[in-house]
């Protein structure tokens, strides 16, 4: 899918290398994203996908390597800092609020941009009262885009897996982030669900101009949809490029995909 | 009257975003303050209003306050009765030692004082959850009652820590009437239900839930997990030390310490359980349940049962029930009264088709 346009690069990381203990998640990894790309990282099980996501919003912290932001390096930074700054995501294990409707999971996104204090949202007066209205709105334009005004009242325990992906999603949108990351948003969906998946994220990044970091299994979809792929394996990174380059690849052909997983 | 939604279709988000969204839940409401306002106070005798409306309100406020730390922010406490005993000695310290001091203001600066202790013991919840952090409520529960007992300044002086709470009076008018202190008790304990019915319906509500739900994809959202945190275990603390003050003005008069004790905690915990975890009008459930189950079990043996049982029995029936009561809410519907409450509603609204 060349041809669409992306500008220049508002994230890049550098050298990134990431222990857990012993453990060695990532190894000395560089790579970039482009504004208004769609970038997948690929990669078999316990490569560092997901390290990798976490580093980007700063659930974890690399021990080496630097990560520019919009051309400014970021020292260590708290996942809420990174939320206020436009970068959303969604979990490679459903993280939904389980006790909570979907409407409410959904308002939750918008919780950067609610300024109202506690005291007003006490007396649900003025600017609360005002604001809850308002992203109320914002909420429902999610709900209509991603098709699921059906299942707004709903709690989201109650849902089947593949609804709860949507509203994860949904969750993540509503916080109109510049900056997407999913993670592997399809794993466990038949192909009617990963088609309406990849029709929803293919919309975001046009409609909304959200670049879009994607971790996904399905080698067709990762194919079909992205711009430009990482491909990872044990934590160090052994291919970058167009899909065509990394599929003819000879060190990601033997490392992944020569493998059936 | 049906019980129906059918037919009241929301053309505003305004209308589905109203405190109460069903016109009949909004009215049973108002019909309710009605009766509480107008019709009990006359109709109710004096032992009512004193020994089982009063305390009713103001456990209720206490279990309002915990169940905002444990049933919204999912945060485990066995420290409500001594937030509940800061609320009690900070507002007689405040009575006694500023002059003409309101007394509204004297409670307000009692919850605060509750809610500034309840920051500092919930600092541990940064590290901690579950178990660990009962127990470091816990460990609040027994310092606090021994702190008060131990520095006489907080009593005034007065042997083993007892207080005697002063008059209450508002603009010249005394509250010395059981009719007066239930109104004064029952307003107060609707102003606060209110707010927290706001609090759970609004952003912070969200916040709290979110962090109980799923604390890594709350951060990831944007929220910031220790002031979430910290802010529930104030506005919690807030609320039980409120009630405490009220406590030992408007219900005891006269308290001490040790009648703040881990018992207490766990009476107030065991409303949340037994009326629903994460629901407003479940601590009001609890506290109804665990204020009258006594009174009900008496009649119920002395008019029933006497002679039945042995009196070791009858004497511990009361705990039996309790006991029995924990394990089955806590095993087959652990959101309590609130929910089965819920659900006949649900059945109502569809009445009378079964599905
Ligand atoms: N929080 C953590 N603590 C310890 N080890 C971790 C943690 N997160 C990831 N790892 C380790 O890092 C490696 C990469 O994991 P992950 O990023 O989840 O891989 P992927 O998403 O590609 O399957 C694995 O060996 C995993 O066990
Ligand atoms: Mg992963």
């Amino acid at each position: 899918m060349s041809g669409r346009t992306s500008g220049d690069v508002i994230l890049d990381l550098q050298n990134i290398s990431l222990r857990f203990g012993g453990v060695k998640a990532l190894t000395d990894i560089s790579f970039n994203v482009r504004e208004h790309e769609i970038r997948a990282i690929i990669g078999p099980n316990g490569a560092g996908k997901s390290s990798m996501l976490n580093v980007i919003n700063g659930v974890y912290h690399p021990q080496e390597g630097r990560i520019v932001f919009h051309g400014e390096e970021r020292r260590k930074m708290e996942p809420h800092k990174a939320a206020a700054q436009g970068i959303a995501r969604t979990f490679q294990n459903i993280a939904l609020f389980k006790g909570m409707s979907v409407l409410d999971n959904i308002m939750t996104g918008r919780i950067t941009k609610m300024h109202a204090s506690f005291l007003e949202q006490a007396i649900h007066f003025g600017r609360a009262r005002r604001e809850e209205l308002e992203h109320r709105q914002k909420v429902e334009e999610v709900i209509d885009f991603l098709e699921i005004q059906h299942i707004r009242k709903t709690p989201v325990g109650r849902l089947p897996y593949g609804l709860q992906k949507r509203v994860e999603l949904a969750r993540a949108l509503a916080a109109e982030p510049t900056m997407l990351l999913l993670d592997e948003p399809m794993a466990g969906m038949n192909v009617e669900e990963k088609q309406d998946m990849c029709r929803f994220i293919l919309d975001v990044n046009d409609q909304f101009g959200t670049t879009i970091v994607l971790i996904e299994h399905d080698m067709g979809v990762v194919m079909d949809i992205s711009d430009r792929v990482v491909v990872l394996d044990y934590g160090k990174k052994i291919g970058d490029g167009t899909p065509d380059e990394v599929r003819s690849n000879p060190e990601v052909i033997s490392a992944y995909l020569g493998v059936s997983h | 009257m049906f019980y129906r939604e059918a037919g009241q279709f929301k053309t505003t988000y305004a209308a589905d975003q109203q405190i109460f969204p069903i016109r009949q839940d909004r009215l049973g409401m108002l019909l309710l303050l009605a009766v509480a306002f107008f019709f009990v106070p006359a109709l109710l005798s004096e032992y009512w209003l004193k020994a089982i409306l009063i305390p009713f309100l103001i456990f209720s406020l206490a279990a309002l306050g915990l169940n905002i730390l444990t049933g919204y922010a999912g945060q485990l406490s066995l420290g409500s009765a001594a937030f509940m005993a800061v609320g009690a000695f900070a507002s007689y310290n405040f009575m006694l030692r500023i002059d003409g001091m309101p007394i509204l203001l004297a409670f307000i600066g009692g919850g605060v004082a509750a809610a500034l202790v309840g920051i500092a013991f919930g600092l541990p919840s940064l590290r901690i959850k579950g178990f660990y952090l009962a127990v470091a409520t816990l460990a609040a529960q027994f310092f606090i009652v021994w702190l008060l007992t131990k520095v006489g300044w907080f009593s005034d002086y007065s042997s083993s820590g007892v207080i005697t709470a002063q008059d209450m009076e508002i603009l010249g008018y005394r509250f010395v009437s059981p009719e007066a202190k239930y109104l004064l008790v029952l307003s107060i304990v609707v102003v606060l239900a209110l707010l927290a019915k706001n609090m759970v319906r609004s952003s912070v509500g969200r916040a709290w839930m979110a962090v109980r739900d799923m604390d890594v994809a709350a951060e990831v959202i944007g929220i910031r997990i220790m002031h979430t945190k910290l802010l529930a275990f104030a506005v919690s603390s807030f609320y039980c030390g409120v009630a405490g003050a009220l406590y030992a003005f408007a219900y005891l008069g006269t308290v001490e310490p040790e009648g703040f004790s881990l018992d207490l905690s766990f009476k107030i915990l065991f409303m949340v359980i037994i009326g629903g975890v994460g629901s407003i009008a479940g601590a009001f459930l609890g506290a109804a349940f665990i204020v009258l189950l006594p009174i009900a079990l008496d009649v119920v043996v002395q008019q029933w049962l006497s002679g039945l049982l042995a009196p070791s029995v009858s004497s511990n029936l009361q705990l039996i029930v309790f006991g029995g009561l924990i394990i089955f809410f806590l095993i087959v519907e652990p959101h309590g009264l609130a929910r089965l409450w819920q659900i006949g509603k649900e059945k109502l609204r569809l009445w009378p088709f079964p599905h």
